[in-house]
């Protein structure tokens, strides 16, 4: 992706358009990722709590997953993730495990 | 432009012309916070305000950081604003003074200098200003109260054309509280002088923006070269502003002052009061005595007007730098000695010069003094810094 010169951008680093921030990728420095092993997960919603940006969608639906099903499941938004890897620590099944990022 | 000359003279300290320069500049947002010896700038602009002569808002804040961080506001929003400020009330409000650069916010800022604590003096030097004179603000140093005057009302048309926040320093007590004949001008032509015009982008509800937002590292270095050419742009448009203002109201001042420069073997090169009364004195007194002695003295200070001063400087056979400030334990102790150096340096301009430090927290130089440096000059180059007037 080509980024914009220094003389194409806005004097004094205005944001001028509302709600920008959507399209702004935060996930650059992640070395690590969660990854959300969806059979271990009891749905305690500990990570979407805990995680500091976010970035833990609750997804609602029908899931079934092994013998049981839920009506909700969570996913991870990877664009705005930075790899902290607070959910993982929290995630009191171990569902969640920290892989490394494909350099 | 049109001018409709009207001499009106009052007799003004360089605080008062800074509130009569603000008041013909219609600013609309005043944050206040006293400090010696700024002081009377805000009490004067809160009689005005108080009287109905000028209709602004002022804000009284509780800190110099609070002030600048009012006045940051109140300019993001699209408003006229002044604040004043000395010494340690400068270094509080510094981290602001990277914000409003950084937002290229046109402040005006007047800064009567003030040596800075510890020891406490409320005296006189120029150790406030040149710890501000990195952080992308334009700074004048005016000369007499005049100057002060006509360089605040410069100062609006320069900062709002640059999209830069301005400082106009001048010496504590030494000018800030001595009375001068200052020639006033028709507010009216000041305004006109000063038309209001649209900013790019200021807070507004019905086109929001977001200010001074985070950047990740692949943003923040294009901003800050966005300020270095905005800097380098400046010094252009400070010639500029200051032409039309002297042809709008028959007094200027170039960014660059040169008494008796056009035959002069030594030169003082420097800045403020000094450079503007007792410097030409002794430069007069070293003629009668027959040395060809000249002054330079240096009105914009940044950006710092490297191709004036070389100019000025071309024809020396050596010179001093003086200097009212120190910057501890770099290569010279002289803020404007090292600019000075740096300049020569960078255009192959080989002089001796010497860096002379005086008036640290106001320590009287005689005009007999400054003689003694044109001398001193005369019997040859010596590398290491004259400390002149302290006890060693």
């Amino acid at each position: 992706m080509t980024l914009p010169r220094a003389t194409e951008l806005p004097i004094g680093a205005v944001v001028t358009e509302p709600g920008s921030t959507r399209r702004y990728s935060t996930a650059g420095w992640r070395t690590l990722k969660p990854v959300i092993h969806d059979d271990k997960c009891v749905r305690c919603q500990l990570c979407w709590l805990y995680c500091p940006e976010g970035t833990i969608a609750e997804v609602r639906g029908v899931f079934k997953v092994g013998g049981r099903s839920y009506d909700v499941k969570y996913e991870i938004i990877y664009d705005h993730c930075k790899g902290c890897g607070i959910c993982a620590n929290e995630c009191p099944t171990k569902a969640i495990e920290m892989v490394p990022e494909a350099p | 432009m049109q001018i409709q000359k009207t001499r009106k003279i009052e007799a003004l300290t360089s605080n008062y012309a800074v509130a009569y320069a603000v008041k013909a500049a219609d600013v609309d947002v005043i944050a206040v916070y006293p400090i010696t010896p700024q002081t009377t700038i805000v009490e004067k602009l809160s009689e005005f305000v108080a009287n109905g002569e000028l209709n602004a808002e002022l804000i009284h804040v509780e800190s110099e950081h609070s002030a600048l961080s009012a006045v940051v506001g109140a300019s993001a929003a699209g408003a006229r604003v002044f604040t004043a400020t000395s010494s340690q009330g400068l270094e509080l409000a510094h981290e602001v003074l990277h914000i409003a650069s950084g937002m290229r916010l046109p402040i005006v800022m007047a800064v009567p200098t003030r040596a800075v604590s510890a020891p406490i003096s409320i005296h006189n030097d120029y150790g406030d200003v040149m710890n501000a004179r990195d952080v992308g603000w334009v700074i004048y140093i005016a000369a007499s109260a005049q100057e002060v005057y006509d360089t605040v009302i410069q100062a609006y048309r320069l900062a709002e054309r640059a999209l830069l926040p301005v400082i106009v320093a001048y010496d504590g007590f030494l000018m800030s509280h001595t009375v001068e004949p200052v020639e006033l001008n028709d507010e009216e032509e000041v305004r006109k002088f000063l038309p209001r015009t649209p900013r790019p982008y200021t807070l507004n509800p019905r086109r929001p923006v977001t200010m001074g937002p985070l950047t990740s590292p692949d943003w923040y270095y294009e901003f800050k070269y966005q300020q270095v050419l905005a800097l380098q742009e400046a010094y252009k448009i400070a010639k500029d502003v200051d032409a039309e203002y002297s042809r709008a109201f028959g007094r200027g001042y170039g960014v660059v002052e040169a008494y008796r420069m056009e035959d002069a073997d030594y030169a003082i090169v420097t800045y403020g009061g000094t450079a503007y009364g007792n410097a030409k004195a002794a430069a007069d007194l070293a003629r009668e005595r027959g040395i060809a002695a000249g002054v330079v003295r240096i009105r914009l200070y940044r950006p710092f007007p490297t191709a004036d001063v070389l100019k000025a400087i071309s024809g020396v056979k050596a010179l001093a730098v003086l200097d009212r400030a120190i910057m501890f334990g770099g290569p010279a102790e002289g803020p404007l000695y090292r600019d000075l150096a740096t300049a020569m340096y960078m255009s192959g301009l080989d002089k001796p010069a010497v860096n002379v430090i005086h008036g640290i927290g106001q320590r009287t130089m005689y005009v007999e003094d400054l003689y003694k440096i044109y001398t001193m000059l005369r019997e040859g180059p010596r590398k290491e810094a004259v400390f002149m007037g302290v006890r060693i």
